[in-house]
């Protein structure tokens, strides 16, 4: 028989949510309220005044050639740079938990990386990726030309796909391996007694069982990559070379606060938000399919 | 995320004035002052300020960096949206338009009238005055700091070449660079081609050339101006200066790669830049030891008749719904600034020109210019100086500019990756800049700039 704990009156139940609610209106709703209001509008900056001019903001904005290219741009970006913090950390987490030697030292500082702040890595790998003062350097030396980010798109984009890919492989592992710890030593051990080598286990065993958190992880990432690559993309490319690297977070950034074009940013965020819902569904939809919840 | 960033302003602010308002009788009026400079400069308007502060006992000024001037703009904006905003504000060249629509602001002259300032607007430099002032030449804001942008040469460099002299035309500077890269020099040339060279490349090169930017003067007649830097003399210009890239007389320089000009200059690394005078002192503090340098006026095509050069910077403007104190104090802050002692201390320590014909001349009489490290300075003020301002030459009246500068930058990076031509990249620029300039038009219906 099942316990619950009930109220004698509806009231005091709503009263114990009230305090959540205002907090989640009062730093949610009411702010997403006022951006779709301000999408719909033409907002003069100092507040002089505003036009209601329904969804032509979204009209001009989808029509505009630099916008498809900035969302294609932001999914070149959630694609690539996702897969790679996710297969490196995956990795770095199945050899740390097989207790390699010096195992406990990686565990501590593969977790690092996370705790690095956007600007300061994106200045960092701005150092590191430079192609005439850093180790690119010595690239361009032996192959003259090969990496310039100034004035190559592609090179641009890797240049912050690295960065961010760098940062979110130690958030990857810190999942990957406690995943990975929870699995019964008791079952690869089984297994390797009745003779399968570690990729055989890996694969048969270790893999299915942490599906959760993979799926957990790849949504994260997504939804990440979609927000949090600002600060890096601000320091390192600042958008350029001739839009490469103008994410859709960038975009909304710069149009709003730098072109004092609030309307058009709101506009972008609203799209912005619908995409990651729509992303955040289809992953729910077709990809929670394949996965073993123990 | 505008709303949050709001908010926290709107707290920032509040807290601040809750702090500083409250005066008691015989204490000093204390009214805010925002900027947008950082570093070095900062701590120079800081003294600025403490000069200011010690120079009478009725008012106290509370100088506050917001960082750049982005976020100088933006953070007012705020401020102002939620009734808190600073009493004087520096806001950079290109939000003048922007400002002026802005309704958020007491007229300079006025203010200075009302407290029974006099000032003798006659007295500014004409390029610098009528950048800031409107089309019928009332100052709504106060010039400040101010710089126009020079061509910096190695001068061993071209001794090598056997030049005493820095090339006055572009066809010149096209033979020189040439002679220099045969020389063994791997970097004639450093340019950069992103948002922020629009200025020296896109701007003065128009003003020097009596080029318009955009239709109705530059945008000053009305806001329905539509950019037409595509049928310019600027086209012939990138097309120049792509040329030269592609001959590898021209290497781009930036920060993202490693080295910015200013830096790859004062190494002896590359042998001429463009930039500003702001940058004099930074190349004398960091150049190579012993490298002989100079700074001369921007080039011109030959057969061109040299016209003034555009002012950069930023000017100070008053906001309203403030008291009247306050506003007594932000007119003797001006009045302050505009003094020609104030002049030396502020270009003395920064690379910044005096705005006034009396500061100049109370510089020179000073001796200001006569040796290094300030020595050439005064090429600036030649340059500004060149001629009457024309219509087209008085400066840029553009709505959301910022954008536009955005925009320059990444059609020049388009074409200089060869993703397109020339014609093609200016073409688009001045499609997507028409369109920037048609939504500011939209946002301010039936208003005119004043």
């Amino acid at each position: 028989m099942e316990k619950r704990v009930t109220f004698g009156r509806w009231t005091i139940g709503i009263l114990f949510a009230v305090p959540q609610l205002i907090l989640i209106f009062t730093f949610f709703y009411w702010p997403a309220g006022q951006a779709v209001y301000w999408s719909l509008t033409l907002q003069q900056p100092w507040g002089g005044g505003n036009i209601w001019v329904g969804l032509d903001n979204f009209r001009s904005i989808l029509a505009n050639a630099d916008y498809w290219n900035s969302i294609t741009a932001s999914m070149i970006f959630a694609g690539i740079s996702t897969g790679l913090a996710m297969v490196i950390a995956l990795v770095l987490a199945a050899l740390t938990d097989r207790q390699l030697a010096g195992s406990w030292l990686y565990r501590v500082v593969l977790i690092w990386p996370y705790g690095i702040a956007a600007p300061a890595l994106a200045l960092a790998f701005r150092f590191i990726l430079a192609p005439e003062a850093g180790f690119m350097a010595v690239v361009n030396k032996v192959w003259p030309g090969f990496w310039d980010p100034g004035l190559d798109g592609a090179d641009a984009m890797a240049s912050v796909i690295i960065a961010f890919s760098w940062k979110y492989v130690g958030y990857n592992f810190i999942f990957f391996l406690a995943a990975l710890q929870a699995i019964p030593r008791s079952l690869i051990e089984a297994a390797a007694m009745d003779g399968s080598g570690v990729i055989r286990r890996f694969w048969d065993i270790q893999f299915p069982l942490i599906t959760p958190t993979i799926f957990f992880l790849l949504v994260i990432n997504i939804t990440e990559s979609f927000q949090d690559s600002f600060g890096i993309v601000d320091i390192m490319t600042a958008g350029g070379p001739a839009n490469a690297t103008n994410l859709m977070v960038y975009k909304i950034y710069s149009d709003g606060f730098k072109g004092l074009d609030y309307s058009g940013a709101a506009a972008q965020s609203i799209i912005l938000m619908l995409l990651i819902i729509a992303l955040t569904i289809v992953q729910f939809r077709f990809i929670e399919r394949r996965v073993h919840y123990r | 995320m505008t709303i949050i960033k709001r908010g926290f302003a709107a707290l920032a602010a509040g807290a601040l004035s809750t702090a500083l308002a409250v005066p008691a009788i015989a204490e000093p009026v204390k009214f805010d002052f925002w900027f947008g400079l950082s570093g070095d400069l900062a701590r120079v308007v800081d003294t600025l300020c403490k000069n200011f502060n010690a120079s009478q006992k009725d008012y106290e000024v509370v100088c506050t960096s917001q960082g750049n001037y982005d976020a100088t703009l933006q953070n007012t904006i705020a401020a102002f949206r939620a009734g808190k905003q600073p009493t004087v504000v520096q806001v950079y060249d290109v939000g003048t338009a922007t400002m002026m629509l802005s309704g958020a602001y007491k007229p300079a002259d006025k203010l200075m009238e009302e407290n029974g300032y006099k000032i003798d607007y006659s007295d500014y430099f004409p390029g610098i005055a009528r950048y800031y002032a409107t089309s019928k030449g009332e100052m709504l804001s106060f010039p400040f700091n101010s710089s126009t942008a020079l061509m910096y040469w190695n001068k061993d460099a071209f001794a090598k070449i056997g030049k005493t002299e820095a090339p006055k035309t572009w066809e010149d500077v096209g033979a020189d660079l040439k002679a220099l890269k045969d020389a063994g020099y791997d970097c004639p040339m450093a340019i950069n081609i992103s948002a922020n060279e629009s200025w020296q490349l896109m701007e003065q090169f128009s003003a020097l050339h009596n080029q318009p930017i955009a239709t109705k003067n530059n945008g000053y007649d009305g806001l329905d101006a539509r950019l037409e830097v595509n049928k310019t003399k600027f086209v012939q210009y990138v097309t120049d200066l792509k040329k030269w890239y592609d001959a590898g007389l021209i290497k781009i320089k930036s920060k993202d790669l490693g080295q910015d000009m200013v830096q790859a200059f004062a190494t002896g690394t590359c042998q001429l830049i463009l930039t500003s005078v702001g940058d004099h002192g930074t190349v004398g503090r960091t150049q190579k030891e012993g490298m002989s340098w100079d700074v001369a006026e921007l080039p011109v095509y030959a057969g061109t008749e040299r016209k003034n050069s555009l002012v950069g910077g930023a000017s100070l403007w008053v906001l309203s719904g403030k008291s009247d104190a306050e506003y007594k104090g932000a007119a003797a802050f001006l009045n302050f600034i505009h003094d020609p002692k104030t002049a030396l201390f502020w270009s003395t320590n920064t690379g910044y020109i005096p705005v006034t014909k009396s500061g100049f001349n109370f510089m020179k009489s000073n001796g200001f210019y006569d040796k290094a490290p300030y020595k050439g300075r005064e090429v600036a003020i030649a340059s500004l100086t060149a001629s009457e301002p024309t219509e087209i030459t008085r400066g840029i009246r553009l709505g959301n500019f910022t954008q536009i500068r955005a925009e320059f930058g990444t059609q020049m990076q388009a074409i200089f990756a060869n993703k397109v031509s020339v014609q093609e990249g200016l073409d688009t620029l001045v499609k997507n800049g028409d369109a920037i300039l048609e939504r500011f038009q939209q946002t301010y219906p039936g208003k005119t700039l004043p």
